[in-house]
C-alpha cells in the first residue's frame, strides 16, 4: 500500500467532483458535488496523516473540523436551495439570475 | 489494521472502484433521487478507505454524519423541491461540456504527475492505530482548543442561518384582531414568482 494510490484516487474524486459542480443543471446536485470534493480534500488529509505523520495524527484532528464545517455548509446550501425554490418555483441553475448583472 | 498487504491493495481496489464508480454515477445519472442514494455509497466507501488508514474513529464519524445526517438532509431537500420538469435545453451546453471535460482531465493528469514525481518523506513509526482516538482527545483540547470552541460556535450559527432562510417571511407590520393572532403564526401566504418574469 502506497501514499500515491490514495492521493491519485482523491485527485480522480476532485476532478468528478468539479466537473458536478460546473454542468449540473439542479441546485441539490451542486451541493452534491461539493460534498464530493469535501470529501476528496478528507481523503488527502487521511493518508497524509497515516504516511508522513502516523505519531501524532493531526490530519485526522483536521479531517474532524472538516466534516463539521461539511454539516454546517450543508445545512445552510439546503436552505438556500429551499428559499430560492418557494421564489422562483425551480431549481434550474440557469434560472437563478437575480445578481447576474 | 493487521491485514496482509494483498488483502489491503485488494480491499482498496475493491473501495476506489466503488468510490469512483458512485461518484460518476452521482454526477451524470439524470434522476436525482438515485444520485443522493449514490452519494450515501460515496460517504461509506470512503469511510472503508478510512479504515484501511487507520482511522477508526474518523470512519466512525464519516458514516455518522455524513450517511446519517447529510444524506437524510439531502434526501429531505430532494423531497421538498422534487419537481419532475425537464430542463430547458442550452444552445451551446457541448461547448460548456467539453470545455470541464478537458479541464478536468488536465487538471487530473497534472494532480496525478505531481503524485508521483514528489519524493514523499513516508515516516516509518508505527502508526498510532487503536490509540488514535485519544491522541485526537488530547489535540482537541490542548493545540486545538480555540479552533474546537470556534467550531461550536460556527454550527450554532449554521443553525440558526438555516433556521432564519428555510422560514417563510413574516410580516410584522400587519396588525390583526388578537383573537386570531392567538393561535397561527402569521405568515405571508405563499406566492410564487414565475422564473422567466420580472421580479417587482
Amino acid at each position: 500500500m502506497q501514499l500515491q494510490y490514495f492521493l491519485i484516487l482523491a485527485a480522480a474524486l476532485f476532478c468528478i467532483g468539479i466537473y458536478g459542480l460546473i454542468n449540473s443543471r439542479n441546485a441539490v446536485r451542486v451541493l452534491m458535488s461539493i460534498e464530493l470534493m469535501l470529501n476528496a480534500v478528507n481523503l488527502n488529509l487521511m493518508a497524509f496523516s497515516n504516511y508522513l505523520d502516523p505519531q501524532t495524527i493531526k490530519g485526522q484532528v483536521f479531517t474532524v473540523f472538516v466534516i463539521t464545517i461539511a454539516a454546517a455548509e450543508a445545512a445552510v446550501g439546503l436552505a438556500i436551495v429551499l428559499a430560492i425554490y418557494r421564489n422562483r418555483d425551480t431549481v434550474d441553475m440557469e434560472q437563478f439570475n437575480l445578481l447576474k448583472w | 489494521m493487521n491485514l496482509a498487504e494483498g488483502v489491503q491493495l485488494v480491499s482498496f481496489g475493491l473501495l476506489s472502484l466503488m468510490t469512483l464508480g458512485a461518484a460518476l454515477g452521482v454526477v451524470l445519472l439524470s434522476n436525482i433521487v438515485l444520485s443522493a442514494f449514490l452519494l450515501g455509497g460515496v460517504f461509506i466507501s470512503m469511510a472503508g478507505l478510512y479504515l484501511l488508514l487507520n482511522a477508526d474513529f474518523v470512519a466512525a464519524a464519516q458514516v455518522l454524519i455524513y450517511v446519517g445526517a447529510i444524506n437524510v438532509l439531502i434526501l429531505f431537500a430532494i423531497m421538498l423541491v422534487n419537481k419532475r420538469q425537464p430542463f430547458s435545453s442550452l444552445p451551446n451546453a457541448w461547448i460548456r461540456r467539453g470545455v470541464t471535460t478537458i479541464v478536468c482531465a488536465g487538471l487530473f493528469a497534472l494532480l496525478s504527475t505531481m503524485v508521483c514525481a514528489t519524493p514523499w518523506a513516508i515516516s516509518s513509526a508505527a502508526p498510532a492505530g487503536d490509540s488514535s482516538i485519544i491522541l485526537i482527545g488530547e489535540h482537541f483540547f490542548t493545540d486545538f482548543l480555540l479552533p474546537f470552541e470556534l467550531a461550536s460556535v460556527l454550527l450554532l450559527m449554521a443553525l440558526i442561518g438555516a433556521v432564519v432562510l428555510a422560514r417563510r417571511e413574516y410580516l410584522p407590520e400587519e396588525a390583526q384582531s388578537p383573537a386570531e393572532t392567538v393561535l397561527m403564526l402569521p405568515e405571508r401566504p405563499r406566492e410564487t414568482v414565475g422564473a422567466g418574469s420580472p421580479t417587482e
